[in-house]
């Protein structure tokens, strides 16, 4: 926390002089302001206007009422979008808490080889959605990969084809996002289980309470902290949910693995229907908002006078 | 770990829990090791043996070709120089990029913590709701905005998206690292006269060497492994390794091949991996130091 409680003794002098010595402090805080200004409100005021226009190739500033809304949700990709980051966002987050939480606990056992496999388990976080998509294509292509593995070791009917699957495609997205992001699950977990006071353990061993009850019951409340910022982590990760779907299934086949901000990219740069786009971006700017603001209002506003 | 005492708890003999517990990691370990090894073997294969054979199996003639052919020679669409114009453009795109996003956010973490200014909270609650925001919410109107400027599609344009959008996690990382910083040296430093850019660069600067290292590493990978900015603001001529990738994967006509995609995908994955492994413990500091934490 960096308040500070203002200076009692503030004669006249005093406040004048240190008003001309926070000059350079303004100046310097000015271009973030510009920025913030122009870009986080100016920007997002700007899409939400253009949502609200029958743009299409060039933007407009006519007034379509509703229309685009009522277009959007009558839009099968749209809604196919919708449901599909429903669908990876309650699967990704829970199985990469579960799957994290599951890694750190079994780390936490004092094996052997610790480091080898936190690094194991955490590289695939270094590297980016595209070469993460470009990895599982090629496993989970049926002709070439997991499928083709199985029948030649002697199972002929062995079937997986979620890839290709219009029914199961977008839980080929959901294993390769968990690839990607359990790991960070896992070691941020592990910062926890390691504050954990080791004088609990031995409370909890001489009660004769067995080891896995300890870690749902009592290590598990503790960890609160850390399964709050994880799940922060992993939800900004579900909105961002672009490039691994571009670079993985491009949306299909047909448009099985649509998801919302690639709706947004392909109607603002390559099917010129800007008032479409920005309607959908509006709406995933009032879905963030709403699961944003309890968050928010507990943190931030209900506690008076308290500085962030 | 000096002392006799025993410490932790007792080592146990095999059990079947611990028989367990390592099946588990194993398991675990094969499943985040699996796809890096097909995609290690895969690329040091002929096409032939890829068709014909085991994705598992070690390379039986094995070829560095598909590597040279990705770095030089693989199509990205209409041009064939490989996946090595991609490099360089991320090169390009990261080290400007990288040190302009971490001087703003020490200056405002700075100016933040130490200096009181008017609204400057506000500022900052705002610019932190911003990272929360889906890119795409400001995407249409900044192309607009870089347009009008004349600078769209260009490698300014590109360092300018990542600043902008580097700036909340940026400010966010500095502003607590300052704030944990013993205040009396700011105060002391204020008595000896000191204005607000000499005490920056002579004391608060010279303690900031492990928030700068953790910065360094969190912008280097997540501008790295940029795709959606460089797809929209790069331009034809700076399209980072990342889009390059997504190119030549996704865009061959006629027959792919494989060992050629998977040595560019390495290729791509080269540099946060190197970044990842020499900053070990670093690197989930950088991750964890992201997240918000109020």
């Amino acid at each position: 926390m960096s308040i500070r409680a203002p200076s009692t003794s503030s004669s006249g002098t005093k406040a004048r002089r240190s008003a001309r010595t926070r000059l350079p402090a303004a100046v310097a805080l000015l271009p973030t302001a510009l920025v913030v200004l122009v870009v986080y409100i100016g920007c997002m005021l700007w899409t939400v206007r253009l949502s609200f226009t029958s743009s299409t190739l060039l933007p407009k500033l006519d007034w379509f009422g509703l229309t685009q809304y009522t277009r959007l949700f009558a839009n099968d990709r749209f809604v196919t979008s919708a449901e599909n980051i429903v669908i990876f966002g309650a699967l990704f987050i829970s199985g990469c808490l579960i799957i994290g939480f599951l890694m750190a606990v079994f780390i936490d056992q004092n094996v052997r080889g610790e480091g080898l496999f936190r690094t194991v388990f955490l590289y695939p976080y270094s590297m980016s959605f595209v070469v993460t998509g470009v990895a599982w294509q090629w496993f989970l292509n049926p002709g070439l990969g997991l499928q083709k593995l199985v029948r030649d070791m002697g199972f002929e009917s062995f079937t997986f084809d979620w890839l290709v699957n219009q029914r199961m495609a977008i839980y080929t997205i959901v294993i390769a996002g968990l690839w990607h992001g359990s790991g960070l699950t896992m070691a941020i977990m592990l910062a926890g289980l390691r504050g954990v006071d080791k004088d609990l353990w031995k409370a909890a061993k001489v009660d004769g309470i067995p080891t896995w009850r300890v870690y749902t019951s009592v290590v598990l409340p503790l960890l609160r902290p850390m399964v709050v910022t994880a799940t922060v982590l992993l939800a900004t990760g579900v909105v961002k949910l672009y490039d691994l779907v571009v670079a993985m299934t491009l949306g299909g086949p047909g448009i099985a693995t649509e998801v919302p901000a690639k709706f947004v990219m392909d109607h603002l740069f390559e099917r010129n229907n800007i008032g479409l786009g920005t309607a959908a971006a509006t709406i995933m700017l009032i879905t963030v908002v709403i699961v944003l603001a309890p968050w928010v209002y507990t943190r931030y506003v209900r506690p008076q006078g308290r500085h962030t | 770990m000096s002392t006799a005492v025993p410490q932790g708890r007792r080592p146990r003999h095999l059990t079947i829990g611990r028989i367990g517990v390592y099946v588990f990691l194993v398991t675990a370990a094969l499943f985040f090791l699996l796809p890096l090894w097909i995609m290690v073997v895969t690329s040091l294969k002929p096409m032939d043996e890829i068709r014909l054979g085991n994705i598992l199996a070690l390379p039986a003639a094995m070829t560095m070709d598909a590597w040279t052919k990705a770095w030089s020679s693989a199509c990205t669409g209409l041009e064939c120089n490989g996946i090595s114009v991609g490099f360089w453009n991320s090169v390009r795109i990261l080290i400007p990029s990288v040190i302009l996003s971490i001087i703003a956010g020490a200056i405002n973490g700075y100016a933040l913590s130490f200096w009181r200014v008017k609204g400057a909270n506000v500022m900052f609650g705002i610019l932190l709701l911003g990272a929360f925001i889906p890119y795409q919410v400001f995407l249409y109107p900044l192309v607009r905005i870089f347009s009008m400027t004349g600078i769209y599609n260009s490698l300014t344009c590109i360092v300018l998206v990542h600043v902008i959008f580097g700036l909340p996690t940026m400010t966010l990382l500095f502003r607590n690292y300052y704030a944990g910083l013993p205040i009396e040296l700011f105060k002391a430093a204020r008595i000896d006269g000191g204005g607000f850019w000499s005490i920056f660069f002579r004391v608060i600067l010279p303690m900031s060497t492990p928030i700068l290292v953790v910065a360094t590493i969190l912008q280097v990978t997540g501008i790295w492994n940029d795709f959606i900015f460089g797809l929209t603001f790069a331009g034809r001529e700076n399209l980072p390794m990342t889009v390059q990738l997504n190119n030549i994967v996704n865009s061959t006509q006629g027959e792919r091949a494989y060992n050629v995609d998977m040595a560019a995908t390495m290729l791509a994955a080269l540099v946060p991996l190197v970044v990842y492994f020499v900053s070990g413990r670093w690197f989930v500091r950088g991750i964890a130091a992201g997240a918000v934490k109020g």
